[in-house]
């Protein structure tokens, strides 16, 4: 079973898609409780992962498989070629984890279309996690589209009232960056055959890893896919779909995008544009921290502004995810697993923060903040909650937020990157302003409006729900060795190659110089 | 090449044209079966057409692999011939399948609109296995005086007689330019067959300054690239396609446009393939011109069949593509997209065509408001046809454009590839547009379900097995693709 356990967790959602295409549309009930259970069986399948000590000792990749998918003579071939290591174990986990909390987030959220909106998240959740685990840049681009598609019918049939606007611009951003990016990735392959890479191993981004492009060639394929992934993370100034598509967008869908998609940005940059152009990725790094810090800084002002909490709480994605983006570029160890702890803190507490957003609107239906107040004295447990995921989007202490901005902001002091760590930190300190202040006026003083007096404490389904998102936030807060120590041979072997390739290359430009200036002496 | 050369002379070889023999005496038939049968019964003309298309089919398919020259070498019934037979019988059968309960409703139930679109198929069969250019001519005037009988078939409908006018006038127009353009060639080489002309133009280097040859190549493209509406010949599209009966647009948009690249791309590569660093920047920028006027156009359109004339006007730019390309990536993929097309584009014409209410008025935008929700079946069927239009995974024509792009980028084309990644971009916009008023905007309050006849269903369901096998395991077919070119 091991050796088809990635691709059982992968496809199992399909199947669960298909069951329910077979089921009565009425059947509201039904449905729920079979997509329930399906997105909880593959949380069990994938468990083992996470209890695999491999990680710990070994950078490969595991759990791999491969198989000719379509091979054409000598024209291309493309391998199912998939498998996970320490970057992305954890990024695996996240889906298989948030997605039973998203389905049973829409118990009562979703009532139109049900079969509809259920068929789509499974869908969606086969195209996240094959995404994930492929090794084939062919295989990935597939996941990669695949996954656009539920999420425009998600927030086009069930999203809020600028729904359409929001579902078309999610979709063309997304598919603009990755078309240029397919470019790319055909030119990087005859690239590949070119310098004799095995016609076998078809798209492998192990195999691309290896070549020596030239930096000019590096340069533009770097940006193409610095663009695509770019506009997925998102980062200033492509974030602009990201506010629509997260207002517009279902409780559900809030989730699974905050969570899960916005990571397959920072992913990309992890696991291909960094590794396969390292010479390139030394050029970008000062621009895209740039980028990253105007997007901490510019994300929590905006944040800060806002008077739909759910606004609030999307801008502030903008601002985290530059911090990690901050961290990957800082190019070492504690920045790297900063920033992909990061992108489980993300997942985590944004997830529940559009949860808790969720949770008052389906009492209220308003998001805008003057219309709360007070609700602490009405809502004790909701309050409570409330309190431990805002400081967890803070980065208190003790929560998962601190040890992953903390690790961030260290390693890119520590990196080229000193000057604009400096100006990131204040992002820290914007975040607890924007936060805090929403939540006091949210939760504290007097009950002011009438309508909120009556309202209901969380009910037994949404405690479950909540639950087991606090435990994390706790556990990585508390001891994120757990976590720390599996992603980080994997970091340390990725660190080591790019860095060792973009040495190289420096020592090459310096002998030109050296060279140049030996024949003007001459 | 090699085997171009070895070509011996043979005289007659009915195998060369033994499927096109065959299609013919079905519609031969069936015009004589029509005459004894009263008017207005067309059931038993649907099942013969599709019978004759799966016997022809299975011709096509026992000659595979074994190429018959015949006709002092004017025919050739090779693989590549054959791939695009397989085209040819594919969207014939859908259209047909699609077209039945469509005539009776629109109140033309004439049994003659079958065996037209045997004879059509016919002429498109013998353009792709001409190898003279004389027997291209002939099956481009078989295929296209068929067709214009059937763009102009509801006789007492002012739009689809201005489809057939205009489609024939113009018609003849660019059959002139073809025709002319075969004169100056042969005034050049002496000969109409294309191995004899290509190895003329090839041993006679300094002939190729020659104006004659330059003119005649030239006019000779615009003639087929009226056929396959390329820009800027591709005027004629939009009024056709919206006023000629839907199948009938359907098949067109298919079926005479991969014909008319079978033809062209053998021409160019038998005549012309010592002159191609000319022709091939001639079609960088018709290619470009295509797929840009096509996409930007479409994006204003709100009358479906006219958005789509639009969307194949661009479909022929990014099949160019292939063309410019000129490596064997690039060919063999332009065979692929043609079939890619013709289940996808055959497979959303199908669902216009059961969407459609007599006169056809709904078939707009707003007419489309909430339909994904109330006919879920044709609303996931349409869904799926746009996304493969779109090029979006894991459909056909993600894989057909792939391929495409793959041999432009392996023969250096970047730029063209990256232009025909941002227009597959723009058209982004119009195809998520039907999508919104599908599934996004609530349905009037009347809304009239609409049947689904079975052979009509069939069809859809054909072009959806279809799309999604060339999308999720492409392999054998592109194998096949890339044997059939030469």
């Amino acid at each position: 079973m091991n050796d088809h356990l990635l691709s059982l967790m992968t496809f199992f959602p399909l199947v669960g898609m298909l069951i329910i295409l077979f089921l009565p549309r009425e059947a509201d009930r039904l449905i729920k409780t079979v997509t329930l259970v399906v997105t909880i069986i593959v949380f069990f399948i994938s468990l083992p992962l996470a209890f695999d000590d491999v990680f710990v000792s070994s950078s490969a990749m595991h759990y791999t498989e491969f198989a000719n998918w379509i091979s054409i003579g000598d024209y291309f071939q493309m391998n199912y070629n998939v498998g996970i290591d320490g970057i992305s174990l954890w990024l695996v986990m996240l889906t298989t984890f948030i997605m039973p909390i998203a389905i049973l987030s829409t118990w009562h959220a979703v009532d139109k279309n049900t079969k509809g909106f259920m068929a789509l998240a499974l869908l969606l959740e086969t195209g996240m996690l094959g995404a994930f685990i492929s090794l084939d840049l062919f295989l990935f681009y597939v996941f990669w589209e695949l996954m656009l598609v539920p999420m425009y019918f998600m927030i086009g049939i069930w999203g809020g009232k600028n729904r359409i606007y929001a579902a078309v611009k999610f979709f063309i951003f997304t598919a603009v960056g990755s078309l240029l990016m397919l470019v790319a990735i055909l030119y990087v392959y005859y690239y590949s055959v070119q310098a004799g890479v095995p016609f076998e191993n078809g798209f492998s981004i192990a195999h691309f890893a290896q070549l020596d492009i030239p930096a000019h060639l590096q340069t533009w394929l770097f940006a193409a896919f610095a663009f695509s992934f770019a506009i997925k993370v998102p980062m200033f100034p492509v974030h602009t779909w990201l506010p629509d598509a997260h207002t517009e967008a279902p409780t559900a869908g809030s989730v699974i995008l905050a969570a899960i998609l916005l990571k397959m940005g920072t992913y990309g940059y992890v696991r291909f544009a960094i590794p396969l152009f390292p010479v390139a990725t030394m050029q970008f790094t000062p621009f895209l921290a740039l980028l990253a810090v105007i997007g901490i800084i510019y994300g929590a002002l905006v944040a800060m502004m806002q008077d739909d909490v759910k606004k609030l709480v999307a801008y502030s994605s903008v601002s985290h995810l530059g911090f990690v983006m901050l961290g990957v570029f800082a190019m070492n160890l504690q920045g790297l697993s900063g920033g992909l702890l990061q992108m489980i803190n993300h997942g985590i507490s944004t997830g529940a923060l559009f949860l808790i957003v969720g949770f008052i609107y389906e009492r209220r239906h308003t998001r805008l903040i003057v219309d709360f107040g007070g609700l602490s004295k009405v809502m004790p447990v909701f309050a409570t909650m409330f309190l431990i995921v805002t400081f967890s989007s803070i980065g208190l202490p003790g929560t998962n937020g601190f040890v992953g901005e903390f690790l961030i902001l260290v390693g890119a002091f520590e990196s080229g990157l000193r000057v604009f760590t400096v100006f990131a930190t204040t992002g820290v300190i914007l975040a607890a302003v924007y936060m805090l202040w929403m939540f006091q006026r949210v939760m504290m003083g007097k009950v002011t409006n009438p309508k909120n007096e009556n309202l209901k404490d969380l009910s037994a389904r949404e405690v479950v729900i909540m639950m087991p998102l606090l435990i994390f936030i706790f556990w990585i807060g508390i001891y994120p060795n757990t976590f720390l120590d599996k992603m980080n041979p994997a970091l340390e072997n990725m660190i080591e190659q790019v860095k060792g390739k973009q040495q190289i290359a420096l020592m090459v430009e310096d002998m030109d110089q050296t060279v140049t200036q030996i024949t003007v002496n001459d | 090449m090699e085997n171009l050369v070895q070509i011996a002379l043979q005289n007659v070889n009915m195998a060369a044209i033994l499927p096109s023999l065959v299609l013919t005496c079905f519609g031969m038939g069936l015009l004589l079966i029509n005459v004894f049968l009263p008017r207005g019964t067309t059931r038993h003309a649907v099942w013969i057409s599709v019978i004759g298309l799966v016997v022809t089919g299975l011709f096509v398919y026992t000659g595979w692999g074994n190429p018959q020259y015949g006709f002092n070498d004017a025919v050739a019934n090779d693989s590549y011939a054959a791939f695009f037979n397989i085209i040819f019988l594919f969207a014939a059968g859908l259209t047909i399948l699609m077209s039945d309960d469509y005539l009776t409703r629109e109140g033309y139930p004439v049994s003659e609109y079958y065996p037209l679109i045997l004879f059509a198929t016919a002429g498109a069969m013998w353009m792709a296995s001409g190898t003279d250019m004389l027997t291209i001519f002939l099956g481009l005037e078989v295929m296209s005086i068929a067709l214009y009988v059937l763009a102009g078939f509801f006789r007492g409908q002012v739009r689809s007689n201005e489809a057939g006018l205009k489609y024939f006038l113009l018609g003849a127009f660019s059959t002139g330019f073809l025709l002319y353009g075969i004169a100056l060639i042969y005034g050049v080489t002496g000969s109409t067959k294309l191995t004899e002309i290509g190895i003329y133009l090839n041993a006679h280097g300094s002939l190729l300054e020659n104006p004659m040859t330059l003119a005649g190549l030239v006019l000779l493209a615009t003639g087929f690239l009226f056929k396959i509406a390329a820009a800027p010949f591709h005027m004629w599209t939009p009024d056709v396609y919206e006023g000629a009966p839907t199948p009938v647009t359907a098949f067109m948009s298919a079926g005479p446009k991969a014909a008319a690249f079978a033809a062209f791309l053998r021409i160019m590569e038998y005549c012309f393939f010592s002159l191609k660093p000319e022709w091939t920047a001639m079609l960088w920028v018709l290619a470009v011109l295509t797929m840009v006027i096509g996409n930007v156009i479409a994006i204003s359109q709100t009358n479906l069949k006219r958005m789509l004339a639009y969307s194949s006007i661009a479909h022929a730019g990014y099949a160019l593509v292939g063309l410019v390309a000129a490596n064997e990536i690039g060919y063999s993929g332009i065979l692929f997209y043609m079939l890619a097309y013709t289940f996808m584009n055959i497979g959303a014409f199908a669902v216009l065509v059961l969407a459609g209410k007599k006169g056809e008025d709904n078939l707009t935008l707003e007419g489309f408001s909430g339909f994904g929700l109330k006919q879920p079946f044709l609303g996931v069927a349409m869904t799926v046809f746009l996304f493969s239009l779109m090029g979006l995974p894991p459909t056909a024509g993600f894989a057909g454009k792939f391929y495409i792009f793959a041999g432009a980028v392996k023969a250096g084309y970047i730029w063209l590839a990256v232009i025909g990644v941002l227009n597959s971009a723009v058209s982004l916009y119009y195809y998520l547009r039907i999508m919104v008023y599908m599934y996004f905007r609530d349905a009037e309050e009347d809304y009239a379900w609409v049947s689904l006849p079975a052979a009509a269903v069939i069809s859809i369901v054909i072009a959806l097995i279809g799309v999604f096998y060339l999308g999720i395991i492409p392999g054998d077919v592109m194998e096949l693709a890339k044997t059939a070119i030469f």
